[in-house]
């Protein structure tokens, strides 16, 4: 009676301890986030659109440092579990808070010129970013199945409400809803997901249930087989990968145009990062079972993201499809299930993170006012108009087609070997092969912004003897296309509604001075790197020795 | 390995391409207008000038690679910068760095010309790189980065298609590397799970042991993308529109430098790599290439413009280097080496001639030339002479390589020469077919009023006539120089397909006896230095 008593009236909750330092990057984004909000909302005036860019900056820069002093950490102490083993403190956090960091600096950066031009006061773009960025850094950092969902959830709400960011377009507000109700969905989904694995191993937690499994042989694995089978339909549609990726376009074409980059960079690393960790951690001894459905949705997002983004005529759909490419290759990786695949797909995040947040500013930048004008002929004589911003696009582009000498070749090099070294010789083919359909659609793009205008008025043809067909016909089929001085470009159809003289007579658009450090920073992130590839490989590869497992 | 020697190839990827970052960088406004241009062209020539210090350097009668420099590059990935150069690629890098300025110099751009010599010399960084790595993914890299200046310069200064055809070559060129890079990456990982150690370094691949399966799969990927490249019948659909809407500078470039890039790939990576599965598909690439040789010779029969009946032409002679490559014997792999060159001086100065008709007459209609003899005779003669020289007539380069390819088919697969030969006889019908149609008869006033070469073009020209004449007449230090090399690919090839290695190649039997070829006498005598073993070759060649 006595004793029943006792431990009713002192019910102890015990309070793990907190080691700080395993969240830090994560606390300063968000704790920047919330004082952000306060200061501008207590003194209005002087907060205006600059003085929150520096502010996001300082803390993304913070958080990179504090992310930097945990590298510092683990790699001397090695991999370990914090806050009652809910939190994994090892390289590959570590990895993903500065991808992330980085994505949120460059976005901060790219936002400023984005907010002036839309004349857009308040810090909510910014604040919502950062929030969404410390959701996806929990979920690189989460050792359990809730922690990666509360992850997923921020990271979520946040890039729902900045989806509708433009509320002056319509799209916008499509956009966001229709991202609010299927990712809402694949939420409910995920959570079924857990639920069932928890069910199957008793556990929420990666390391245990990794331990569990490796003791243990289920013999009517159906509960823990639908339960993997429901995470990875959430994560199908949180990285949007093909047969779950019906919103990218529209949200992508609805977002406005650095949202859509963070979108693309962020929600990818933090969606890939938790995915990479469950899969290849805690789930290594089941994987035939999983690897045939990642096998499958792969080929689905590496052949259809190639296809159908070659018939898109606005550029920031043409991205979300040839982002869906992206995944496949990614997911290229994550089948390989190795520690050379999670190295590989650690360096594809990084290195596309540049590639599409730079892509993304450019496409913001000459999308103008109202961020509206996107489509492929919107791009024409970009080149002409604007000669460096036009470089850095085709250098971007190239990037992402993974033409030799940037990141981008290297990443899908180092995915490719990860498919190889595993007999993925079918897979790794179709993904190269994927990879020549895309190289179509970026230099479709390339060789729009080099095409002149206009027939006419236009300054190229006055010295351009050698171009022009001559009447009597250069070549017997050249005469069938000769229509005036007009160069064809890639697919006629798509490019031949030129709009010469509304395109010409808007003149160069502005560059904000900031949204050219972000650009100028991936492009030369892009080449540098893809020269000298060394570091940031080690940097990937050392991420992954010091994978918790 | 000695003393740090000078890094010849190093220095012959870097120069151009450091050249064009500061010819990229320097703006226009700052400079001179012929600014860029100059700078692009002393560029080349000091390119030019390491070349010939190689060629100079080169060990004659040695069939290891030289001048081997190797450093490792992405360690994490197992990629090494390791260049090196043999006979094969010996004359093809001459080659490249002597077409270059050349090119500059013959084939200049209307506009732009900043951005113009800027793409010239990165492909020409690339065309080296191509031609001088060791390390499989270091040549795709190269490889691959020959497409983006060669893209740019179709679309930047092409003619009214070129849109269309540069994005066709590009993305045809790019399928085809996609099964390349597969298969390298395939390669090195057996390669690795047979030793342990994972590269992509062509000496040590070399030795990995294929099962029959694995060797043709693997075959078929890497001639997929150099088939493409070369290009050989069937795969060449893109090289018609490509060659004819290309700017004549970047016309010389495809055919003459990497459309060799396609079969210098075959000869170094799958005749090494896959000996064989080269052996038992040699059949099936030697139809294709006779395919090629009759096919593209009927075809540019039926052409009635210059452009596109030099680039069918080019079909039936890159035929003819395929044809003596899957001989698979001395001879008609020298002679396939041989004409790679023969045919890139040719091809050169055919394209080169065609670009300058161009500037005169804005047309390379044949219909709407005629009897141009009379009022351009020096334009007619040399036009002549590169002509006699791609059809074979002895005393000209071309005879000498195509004479090689058929004596060494002939020898291996009787039947395949005796068909191949047809194509040079109707080589000789389209060829002087043309050449009457557009230099013969009574020129109408607009074409007697066509100026003749201007004598900064016949100097341009010459060099080029001197080597085809040069390589004609006198080919054995040249052959001296391909010949160990080639036979070193031989021996392995044979030895890994347990064929008897042929008597006058034998190590123990070269030391001694020259062995004859074809009536050039050529000194074998260094073969017996060359272990079959590659990795102590290698060494011993980086001494």
């Amino acid at each position: 009676m006595t004793t029943l008593l006792a431990t009713a009236a002192a019910p102890t909750i015990h309070v793990p301890h907190v080691d700080y330092l395993s969240i830090l990057p994560m606390l300063i984004m968000l704790g920047g986030a919330l004082l952000l909000m306060l200061v501008s909302s207590l003194f209005k005036r002087i907060m205006d659109v600059r003085a929150g860019t520096v502010a996001a900056v300082v803390v993304s820069l913070a958080a990179l440092v504090a992310a930097l002093v945990q590298w510092d950490h683990v790699a001397t102490h090695g991999p370990s579990v914090t806050i009652a083993g809910a939190i994994a403190y090892d390289g590959f956090d570590v990895f993903i808070q500065v991808t992330v960091s980085i994505a949120m600096l460059l976005t901060a950066l790219v936002g400023d010129g984005y907010l002036r031009r839309e004349g857009i006061e308040g810090p909510e773009y910014l604040v919502l970013a950062m929030v969404s960025a410390s959701g996806a850094m929990m979920m690189g950092a989460a050792n359990d199945l809730i922690v990666v969902f509360l992850g997923l959830e921020i990271l979520s709400i946040a890039l729902y409400v900045l989806a509708a960011f433009n509320h002056k377009r319509a799209e916008s507000g499509e956009a966001a809803l229709k991202y609010f109700v299927l990712g809402g969905f694949s939420s409910a989904v995920f959570l079924y997901g857990i639920a069932l694995t928890y069910g199957a191993t008793g556990t929420t937690n990666l390391v245990q249930i990794a331990n569990y499994l490796s003791r243990n042989i289920i013999v009517h694995n159906g509960v823990l087989l639908g339960g993997l089978a429901l995470l990875l339909v959430g994560f199908g549609f949180k990285v949007a990968a093909v047969p779950f990726h019906m919103w990218s376009p529209d949200v992508y074409e609805g977002s406005p145009s650095p949202v859509a980059g963070f979108m693309a960079a962020v929600a990818k690393a933090g969606a890939f990062a938790a995915l990479l960790r469950i899969f290849v951690t805690s789930f290594p001894t089941v994987r035939v079972d999983w690897q045939p459905v990642v096998w499958i949705l792969a080929l689905l997002s590496l052949v259809l993201g190639a296809v159908v983004a070659l018939n898109q005529r606005d550029v920031k759909r043409m991205m979300a499809y040839s982002s869906i490419n992206h995944v496949g290759f990614i997911l290229l990786g994550v089948e390989a299930c190795t520690a050379r695949g999670v190295s590989a797909s650690l360096y594809y995040l990084f290195t596309y993170m540049f590639l599409v947040i730079g892509s993304f500013a450019v496409i913001s930048v000459v999308a103008g006012p109202g961020d509206t004008r996107s489509q492929l002929t919107d791009y024409r004589g970009l080149a002409k108009r604007q000669p460096l911003l036009a470089l850095a696009f085709v250098v971007l582009l190239l990037g992402q087609a993974g033409a030799p000498f940037t990141t981008g070749f290297l990443a899908k090099l180092g995915v490719i070997e990860a498919s190889v070294s595993v007999q993925g010789y079918g897979l790794a083919t179709v993904a190269m092969a994927s990879a020549a359909v895309a190289a179509f659609f970026y230099l479709r793009l390339a060789a729009t912004m080099f095409s002149p205008v206009g027939a006419s008025g236009d300054p190229l043809d006055g010295n351009l003897p050698d171009t022009a067909p001559t009447a009597d016909g250069t070549t017997p089929a050249a005469t069938d296309r000769a229509d005036g001085s007009q160069p064809v470009v890639g697919l006629q159809v798509l490019t031949d509604a030129a709009p010469s003289a509304e395109v010409e007579a808007r003149g160069p658009v502005p560059v904000p001075p900031l949204t050219a450090v972000a650009v100028g920073t991936c492009v030369a992130f892009s080449v540098v790197f893809g020269i000298i590839p060394g570091p940031v490989i080690d940097f990937a590869h050392q991420a992954t020795l010091l994978l918790l497992r | 390995m000695t003393a740090v020697t000078f890094p010849y190839l190093t220095s012959l990827v870097l120069v151009p391409a450091v050249g064009a970052a500061v010819v990229a960088i320097v703006p226009k406004k700052a400079v001179a207008t012929w600014f860029h241009e100059a700078l692009g062209i002393v560029v080349t020539v000091v390119t030019l000038a390491v070349a010939a210090a190689v060629l100079v350097v080169f060990k004659s009668g040695v069939g290891s690679y030289q001048m081997v420099s190797d450093h490792n590059w992405a360690t994490g990935l197992g990629i090494h910068w390791s260049l090196g150069i043999d006979g094969i690629s010996l004359f093809l890098v001459v080659l490249t760095a002597v077409l270059f300025p050349l090119t500059m110099l013959g084939a200049r751009a209307r506009r732009d010309t900043r951005s113009f010599v800027a793409w010239v010399l990165l492909l020409e960084s690339a065309c080296m790189g191509s031609f001088v790595s060791l390390d499989l993914i270091l040549f795709f890299l190269f490889f691959e980065l020959t497409l983006v200046p060669s893209y740019f310069l179709i679309g930047g200064w092409g003619f009214a298609r070129r849109g269309y055809a540069a994005i066709k070559f590009f993305v045809y060129t790019f399928a085809g590397s996609a099964f390349l890079l597969v298969g390298i990456v395939a390669i090195a990982f057996i390669h690795q799970s047979q030793t342990g150690v994972l590269t992509f370094e062509l000496p040590a691949l070399m030795h990995t042991h294929l099962s029959g399966t694995e060797g043709v799969l693997l075959f078929c990927a890497f001639t997929a993308a150099f088939a493409v490249k070369a290009p050989i019948f069937p795969f060449h659909t893109w090289s018609p529109d490509a060659y004819s809407e290309a700017p004549t500078a970047g016309a010389i470039l495809l055919v003459a430098i990497m459309a060799k890039l396609g079969t210098y790939g075959i000869i170094r990576f799958d005749l090494n790599l896959f000996p064989q599965a080269s052996r038992t598909l040699a059949p099936i690439l030697l139809t294709l290439a006779t395919i090629g040789i009759v096919y593209g010779a009927l075809v540019a029969c039926a052409q009635r413009d210059l452009k596109r009946l030099l680039a069918y032409s080019s079909l039936a002679q890159i035929g003819f280097i395929a044809l003596g490559t899957f001989a698979l014997n001395s001879q008609g792999l020298s002679g396939g080496v041989l004409q790679m060159v023969n045919h890139g001086l040719v091809i050169a100065t055919l394209f080169i001639l065609v670009g300058w008709i161009y500037e005169r007459r804005r047309t390379w209609q044949i219909g709407s030339l005629k009897g141009l003899q009379s009022p351009a005779p020096v334009l007619a003669g040399v036009f002549t002479l590169a002509m006699m020289a791609s059809i074979g007539v002895p005393g000209l380069n071309g005879f000498v390589g195509e004479f090689l390819i058929l004596i060494g088919t002939f020898v291996a697969h009787r039947w395949w020469a005796v068909v191949a030969t047809a194509g040079v006889v109707i080589a000789a019908v389209y060829l002087l077919w043309g050449y009457q149609q557009v230099f013969h008869g009574e020129p109408t006033e607009e074409d007697a009023a066509t100026a003749d070469l201007t004598i900064n073009q016949r100097l341009i020209v010459a060099p080029l006539i001197v080597l085809i004449v040069l390589l004609g007449v006198f080919p054995k230090p040249v052959l001296d120089r391909i010949t160990p090399s080639v036979n070193r690919l031989v021996i392995h090839v044979d030895q890994v397909t347990n064929t008897p290695v042929p008597a006058d190649l034998r190590p123990a039997v070269a030391a001694k006896a020259p062995c004859s070829l074809n009536g050039v006498h050529v000194s074998c005598s260094v073969l017996a230095s060359v272990s079959p073993g590659a990795p102590t070759a290698l060494k011993g060649a980086s001494k």
